[in-house]
């Protein structure tokens, strides 16, 4: 297999069990210096992310271990499990159901298998164009009038968000980057560790010294100590993985700083549409995380703009 | 073997989140009711179940739907066990005790072992809300005092599987198992469903 023969790939899992394993350490101290009062449930829910984190990371380095089919159907399967936690969520009528079908089980799988067969030309077009019109038409012959522009709006946001932002994250393999060839599993890496990182570094930061809310009627946890902190590390972090990148260490810090900053945006706006339908998490998949959308809301918003910039600058 | 697959393919699709206000690993003899809006409803449940309930427990289904095509009648049988009910149309002089027979027979085929899964509306329903309950469960009950009575609300089925609809699509769906409402055998069949529908309306704002 590929991953064994690149050296840089094997760096980036051996980081990320490092840090697993530092995590549960800290994550076991904490558990034992922490016996009472309201920080133990803090720490319990600290102990279950780490837990989650685990697998997680393992199902991803499976998935880049096995090449970009892994990758695809690891991505497609958690576009389905996001897709799902969202339509749950919009206020739906018996009139969606044939769209709604054809989103779960056509253009989802369809959008991956254009990632696949690395047709760039439909694969930027399907949700935005194709689908956008034909499901719109397939509600209307469904008859029912009733808050329309709403109901179809909505469910073209979910594919959009869940399936289409998201699918640019495996899309990352079908970029020609002149001396990065068959390398491209580790940008893919460097996308997602970047993301997740700065969600965690933004917890972290935001828990210890937050105080400052950034928007309190969106989410109570978001605060400028927390970003910026955040921001600070992640983009610091992404600088040192250069060599993992086809950028320069000041390139890998911009794009870094923009995945965060994204990442960020990304993380608001769901919560903005969580706290529209009155719950704290989409779903309840991932233990001490909330809901699959709870954890890769970052991701889906950063990953279409480092696809782009990336394509835009690296991949004439 | 069918009957697992089954019962995972079934957890899948529906996504359930299930909660329990009862032992579900009580062998007592049960009489579970749900709320109607799907024909996913009694897997659902059925599917939520422990492996050892499961097998012990037999959905009430209606003759014409399941007798129709070989694997329906196979799943009914075979794999459901399912206890196959006609279904009367209210009104008519026959339909009356032609319904008090189905209902002998349900209290019959819980034998000394079967638990038994019922949706007391009768019918499905379109928008999600509990309807009215027909008389069934009021004369099961007394038929079979012995066994406990538990209600199980259902939510979001209607929108997995409208009623109408063939492909399901799988959103996410929760199950709640109540507590056992409390029964006497003095007390008459409109406080009866009244009591056993309020228990399963109030499970499902929990």
């Amino acid at each position: 297999m590929q991953v064994f023969e690149d050296a840089a790939l094997l760096s980036l899992i051996g980081g990320v069990l490092t840090l697993l394993v530092l995590a549960s350490s800290v994550g076991w101290l904490l558990s034992r210096r922490v016996t009472s009062g309201p920080g133990r449930a803090t720490v319990a829910n600290i102990n279950a992310r780490i837990r989650a984190w685990w697998v997680m990371a393992v199902l991803f380095m499976i998935a880049i271990a096995t090449g970009a089919a892994g990758s695809i159907l690891l991505f497609c399967f958690i576009s389905f499990l996001a897709l799902r936690e969202f339509v749950t969520l919009a206020r739906t009528k018996p009139g969606d159901h044939r769209a709604l079908f054809w989103s779960f089980f056509v253009v989802t799988p369809l959008q991956y298998y254009l990632v696949w067969i690395q047709w760039y030309g439909l694969f930027s077009i399907l949700i935005p164009v194709w689908v956008s019109i034909l499901l719109a038409i397939r509600t209307a012959l469904a008859g029912d009038t009733e808050s329309f522009l709403e109901r179809t709006a909505t469910n073209q946001w979910g594919l959009m968000i869940c399936v289409y932002f998201l699918s640019y994250t495996p899309a990352l393999l079908m970029l020609r980057i002149p001396g990065f060839a068959n390398q491209n599993a580790k940008l893919m890496f460097f996308l997602v560790l970047v993301t997740q990182l700065s969600d965690v570094l933004q917890y972290v930061w935001g828990k210890s010294i937050g105080k400052r809310r950034i928007a309190p009627a969106i989410s109570p946890n978001k605060t400028w100590e927390g970003l910026i902190g955040g921001v600070v590390c992640t983009t610091a972090i992404g600088a040192g993985l250069w060599w993992a990148t086809p950028f320069a260490p000041g390139a890998a810090a911009l794009m870094a700083l923009m995945a965060t900053i994204m990442g960020f945006a990304g993380g608001l706006i769901m919560s903005a549409i969580k706290r529209d339908r009155g719950v704290k998490d989409y779903g309840s998949l991932i233990e001490g995380h909330g809901g699959v959308l709870d954890r890769i809301d970052s991701l889906c918003f950063a990953a279409p703009v480092f696809f782009h910039l990336t394509r835009f600058f690296y991949a004439p | 073997m069918i009957a697992t697959l089954l019962a995972a393919v079934s957890r899948l699709i529906s996504g359930a989140s299930v909660q329990w206000h009862c032992d579900p690993t009580s062998e007592v003899q049960r009489i579970y009711f749900g709320n109607h809006s799907s024909h996913l409803d009694f897997i659902v449940i059925w599917s939520a179940l422990p492996p050892r309930q499961r097998r012990f427990t037999r959905p009430v289904a209606g003759r014409d739907y399941w007798e129709r095509g070989a694997i329906r009648r196979y799943l009914a049988s075979r794999v459901f066990h399912a206890v196959l009910i006609d279904r009367s149309h209210a009104g008519a002089e026959g339909a009356i005790a032609a319904a008090r027979a189905s209902i002998q027979h349900m209290a019959q085929e819980m034998g000394d072992r079967h638990s038994l899964i019922v949706f007391p509306e009768g019918t499905r329903s379109l928008t999600g809300e509990v309807g009215r309950f027909k008389s069934g469960l009021y004369h099961l009950s007394r038929l079979r005092p012995d066994a406990e009575l538990i209600p199980v609300h259902l939510e979001n089925l209607n929108r997995i599987l409208p009623k109408g609809e063939t492909l399901p699509v799988p959103m996410l769906s929760r199950v709640v198992f109540g507590s056992r409402v409390p029964t006497s055998l003095d007390e008459d069949k409109h406080e009866f469903l009244a009591k056993a529908r309020a228990a399963l309306i109030q499970l499902g704002a929990m």
